[in-house]
């Protein structure tokens, strides 16, 4: 396979431009119907420019795409455990670099860690940083689902504030999960990395352009890629996409990347649209829309003010 | 810094330093570190070897010994020849993915200088971490002094790597009693190293014209046998050992079989023992012996794949047999050697009167007198014919 060529970070201008061809991974998986991650990791490949390792911390992918004997994978693809694909990603890139230089022997391939957020804002977070940290060539994706799915919708620290989960649920007394949503870019940044980027399946060119981009950087890329779920969100799995526009259009998932420190809002949400129109298709948090649960609604409304008060402050800066 | 003395293939370097050493002669790909007591001067040595140009390896500096183990993985799969080491803590820390590298069929050698677990945190030799892995899949080598240490470093390697076996394989060497003890040392010439252990020839390894899933997801139909090809491959590392200590023989004069035997051919007592108190052990029953007293002392060097056909026949017509354990198995009936001891024994036409010691916990010494006193309580067992307390734990107050 050879690497496609072109201008870093212009992959491809339309949806059309994109390979029909499945080259990494097949279409058959054993995910939900409208599964968001899903749609995600067949948009993710398309992007792949050649020879690529897969690492996967446990989760709805991992245990969906590998039932043994069947694999969904075209392509060499490891799973070791929940928390450690960063880690692992580590010693993959470092081994063929080294093989490479050592015996003149192989290739060194891309390496693509995938998560989802329980596997990266909770539980792998320190593989993640140790990895950032050391600055290995790879590309970390986290596909965000907002709660830790796989094991039945448990809230993680990607839960949005006010989400019903099984393990905050929307009680008499307590209206769902009463923190904020971890801001996992700002974590990455913090690492100055070269490239981190949010995006998510409804703006597929974005993404996919982006995937792109975090290959052909060089050092550790992260990825963080909104991927509704029609199960723990409670939504009709005919509406994934639509769930996943309205989070961009509402401003609820700013969609913005980080060169080298250097902010820029990829997806600029002038007038939003009313946040209600999210919420209300969603069980898990349509019950903010209940005059008692007001207050809670309006600090998630103001956790999306102060992020974006933020992040154009953080742009702007780069403009001037 | 580094200050090992090194004339003419004779070395004065401490256990850390030896296994070092070894595994820079080994011409290791990727090393992992993460700092633990006692372990830790291992990998300062191979940091030493790498920026110094002797050594061309990639060296990651993890932040967490869990992450020490992932790596591994990683690089394994891609290929490379792995080295990393750890200890107490960090070996727990690990315990997770400890099962998942033997699963995974990955060729990592790791070292652990034995120290104790917390609570209370003690940074002092005893067995208690690598127990906790003792049913993980691994190889698990234990030596006795600075120069097996190197030795079996060399080894772990040639038997992991093999296509037959292709596990993982720990060296164990006791926290500081071994680890921070400079001893004279036999080496071999790099030369020699590289004829005895050529680059890795990875087999299953990451291949992008055939790509292999690694670590799926297997469910009720086939998970058991993954675990059964798993017993099958250890089992294969048996024969493969005992080549790879005569090929050994060969070069070195010095013989690794999986147990080191004294004096059992004709004692009526005789001490099982791991590591470092097996010379003490032996040089007591030395002592002994030029008195008339007929006892005998095995060293379990392999300790996984256990070697229970051995210990049958070496046990063979003893009376009495002590099991020395620098472990607790807290709540159960005996340390964790003596239940293998015990377990390999029952059912067998050998059956001795067994004892069980736990001492050394924490790095309490174990000295020649405690170890007079064992055998002198296994030969009082063998006079009276019969076990009056099975388990004692020797040199603890209270």
């Amino acid at each position: 396979m050879d690497r496609c060529e072109g201008v870093m970070g212009v992959f491809i201008k339309t949806i059309k431009d994109l390979p029909r061809e499945d080259l990494y991974i097949a279409p058959g998986h054993r995910l939900c119907a409208g599964c968001g991650p899903a749609i995600a990791i067949k948009l993710i490949a398309k992007a792949f420019r050649g020879p690529t390792v897969v690492v996967m911390n446990t989760g709805c992918v991992e245990v969906s795409t590998t039932i043994y004997p069947y694999t969904s994978w075209k392509i060499p693809w490891v799973h070791v455990a929940f928390e450690n694909a960063a880690a692992v990603a580590s010693g993959i890139v470092e081994a063929f670099k080294t093989i490479k230089r050592k015996y003149g022997k192989g290739v060194v391939p891309d390496v693509v860690a995938l998560a989802g957020d329980g596997g990266t804002f909770d539980i792998g977070l320190q593989a993640l940083s140790g990895a950032l940290e050391r600055g290995h060539d790879f590309v970390y994706i986290c596909y965000d689902n907002e709660a830790y799915m796989n094991t039945g919708i448990q809230r993680s620290g990607a839960t949005p504030r006010g989400a019903s989960t099984t393990t905050s649920p929307a009680g008499k007394v307590i209206p769902g999960k009463l923190e904020r949503k971890k801001d996992l870019i700002g974590i990455a940044v913090a690492h100055n990395i070269p490239y981190a980027a949010t995006a998510t399946i409804s703006h597929p060119v974005d993404l996919i352009n982006k995937v792109r981009k975090a290959l052909e950087v060089e050092g550790p890329a992260v990825l963080h890629v909104l991927c509704p779920c029609p199960l723990g969100w409670r939504f009709d799995s005919s509406l994934t996409i639509k769930v996943a526009r309205l989070a961009v259009e509402t401003g609820y998932f700013p969609i913005y990347e980080v060169e080298h420190g250097r902010y820029r809002i990829n997806i600029p949400i002038v007038k939003p649209k009313p946040l209600e129109e999210f919420i209300k298709i969603q069980g898990r948090l349509a019950h903010l829309l209940r005059p008692e649960n007001r207050e809670i609604l309006e600090r998630l409304k103001r956790d999306i003010e102060e992020q974006w008060k933020t992040l154009r402050a953080l742009a702007k800066l780069e403009i001037e | 810094m580094s200050r090992i003395l090194i004339i003419e293939k004779i070395g004065s370097m401490t256990g850390d330093e030896a296994v070092a050493y070894a595994a820079k002669q080994a011409n290791v790909d990727v090393i992992c570190a993460y700092p633990i007591t006692p372990q830790t001067i291992i990998v300062e040595r191979l940091s030493e070897y790498i920026n110094n140009g002797e050594l061309d390896s990639a060296f990651i500096p993890v932040e967490s010994e869990h992450s020490a183990l992932s790596v591994s993985i990683g690089a394994s799969l891609a290929g490379a020849r792995v080295f990393t080491a750890t200890a107490s803590q960090g070996l727990a820390l690990m315990h997770e993915i400890v099962f998942i590298a033997a699963a995974l069929r990955c060729p990592i050698v790791m070292a652990i200088a034995n120290r104790a677990l917390s609570a209370p945190i003690n940074i002092h030799a005893d067995h208690s971490d690598v127990m906790c892995e003792r049913d993980s899949g691994w190889i698990i080598f234990f030596a006795e002094n600075v120069q097996e240490a190197y030795d079996l470093t060399l080894q772990a390697f040639k038997v992991g790597e093999d296509h037959n076996v292709l596990l993982p394989v720990m060296v164990n060497l006791d926290g500081f009693v071994l680890s921070h003890c400079a001893e004279r040392v036999e080496l071999l010439s790099d030369d020699e190293v590289a004829e005895f252990l050529p680059p890795r020839e990875p087999i299953y390894s990451i291949d992008f014209e055939h790509p292999i899933t690694y670590g799926p997801l297997a469910l009720q139909n086939y998970y058991f046998e993954f675990k059964r090809q798993q017993e099958d491959a250890i089992a294969n590392s048996v024969p493969k050992i005992e080549e790879v200590a005569k090929e050994y023989e060969k070069m070195t004069g010095r013989y690794y079989p999986m147990l080191k035997c004294y004096g059992v051919e004709d004692a009526r007592a005789i001490v099982i023992g791991l590591g470092s108190t097996v010379g003490t052990l032996r040089a007591i029953a030395k002592r002994l012996r030029k008195t008339g007293e007929k006892v005998g002392v095995i060293g379990i060097r392999t300790f996984r794949p256990f070697p229970s056909e051995e210990l049958i026949k070496a046990l063979e017509g003893t009376e009495v047999v002590v099991v020395m354990d620098r472990a607790a198995s807290l709540g159960s009936t005996g340390g964790p050697l003596y239940l293998d001891v015990a377990g390999a024994l029952y059912g067998t036409g050998t059956q001795p009167l067994m004892l069980n010691v736990i001492y050394g916990l924490g790095g309490r010494d174990f000295t020649p007198t405690d170890a007079e006193h064992v055998f002198r309580l296994a030969l009082k067992t063998a006079e009276k014919g019969r076990v009056e307390k099975r388990t004692l734990w020797i040199g603890v107050r209270g």
